[in-house]
């Protein structure tokens, strides 16, 4: 699935301009734990976390992540923002509880592996 | 992928704005080298890990890296509080960080076990009150035959 998509399915908000939107979403990792997201998420997944702070930036450009999904309403800093476009790593939030985000990923078909 | 290079990056402890920018730059310099995809990813993880650590715990460290046709080398100098228990700082889920650093997701205990999944080769030394030095290796094309 591509990430545009995933973002009008699950009516996530964009955070970041001009970054790269065509990716294709294969899997799903959620941890707010950087170096779990490090050992263990998949290049191409989609990765939500609570964590909002500028390092996320460079974890997901590590590991190849098509984006990162803020949730419970948390904003990512402005110069998280500013790294994420620079870096080209699309940042996106919603409003919705890690628990019930994934739950939705789930049935749209995306999987851990 | 053809010749060699090294270089060394400045870490200033405590600096997360800059945080992972020195591993950052040695991917990009891994991959402009034409070194395979899966060793520029077991490296670049490796040396996040090392970095971060350098910056949660020191007050200053020195990445520097060398990089052959036969091996990717990357040695981390801190000065910092030094690991008292090297064993111990090797098993997964023990950390030591304080509680702002475990709020940041960083201090999961997963560091140094996630180095040396990633690496062929991990020496870590260390001294109490002045400093670890952390130093991995990444053959290219597998570890060379043992000598002894």
């Amino acid at each position: 699935m591509k990430l545009s998509d995933l973002i009008e399915q699950m009516s996530l908000e964009l955070k970041t301009a001009e970054t790269d939107l065509t990716r294709e979403v294969t899997s799903g990792y959620v941890s707010d734990m950087l170096s779990d997201v490090i050992a263990n998420a998949r290049e191409g997944s989609v990765w939500v976390t609570f964590q909002s702070h500028l390092n996320i930036v460079a974890v997901a450009s590590l590991k190849g992540i098509s984006g990162i999904i803020l949730v419970n309403g948390r904003i990512p800093a402005e110069e998280t923002i500013k790294k994420a476009s620079a870096e080209n790593v699309p940042i996106m939030t919603t409003s919705l509880t890690a628990f019930d985000l994934v739950g939705k990923l789930y049935a749209l078909g995306l999987r851990c592996r | 992928m053809t010749g060699s290079s090294d270089g060394v990056f400045f870490l200033t402890g405590k600096d997360f704005t800059n945080a992972g920018s020195a591993s950052s730059n040695l991917k990009s310099i891994l991959e402009n080298m034409g070194i395979p995809a899966d060793i520029v990813r077991r490296a670049s993880i490796a040396a996040f890990e090392a970095e971060m650590n350098a910056i949660i715990y020191a007050v200053a460290g020195m990445l520097s890296y060398s990089i052959t046709p036969e091996a990717v080398k990357v040695t981390l100098q801190d000065m910092g509080p030094g690991i008292p228990d090297i064993d111990l700082a090797m098993k997964e889920g023990y950390s030591t960080a304080p509680d702002y650093i475990r709020e940041m997701g960083f201090g999961s205990g997963m560091g140094l076990p996630n180095i040396k999944k990633n690496t062929d080769k991990l020496t870590v030394n260390s001294v109490v009150g002045e400093g670890t030095t952390l130093e991995f290796v990444i053959y290219l094309e597998g570890p060379p035959p043992q000598t002894s």
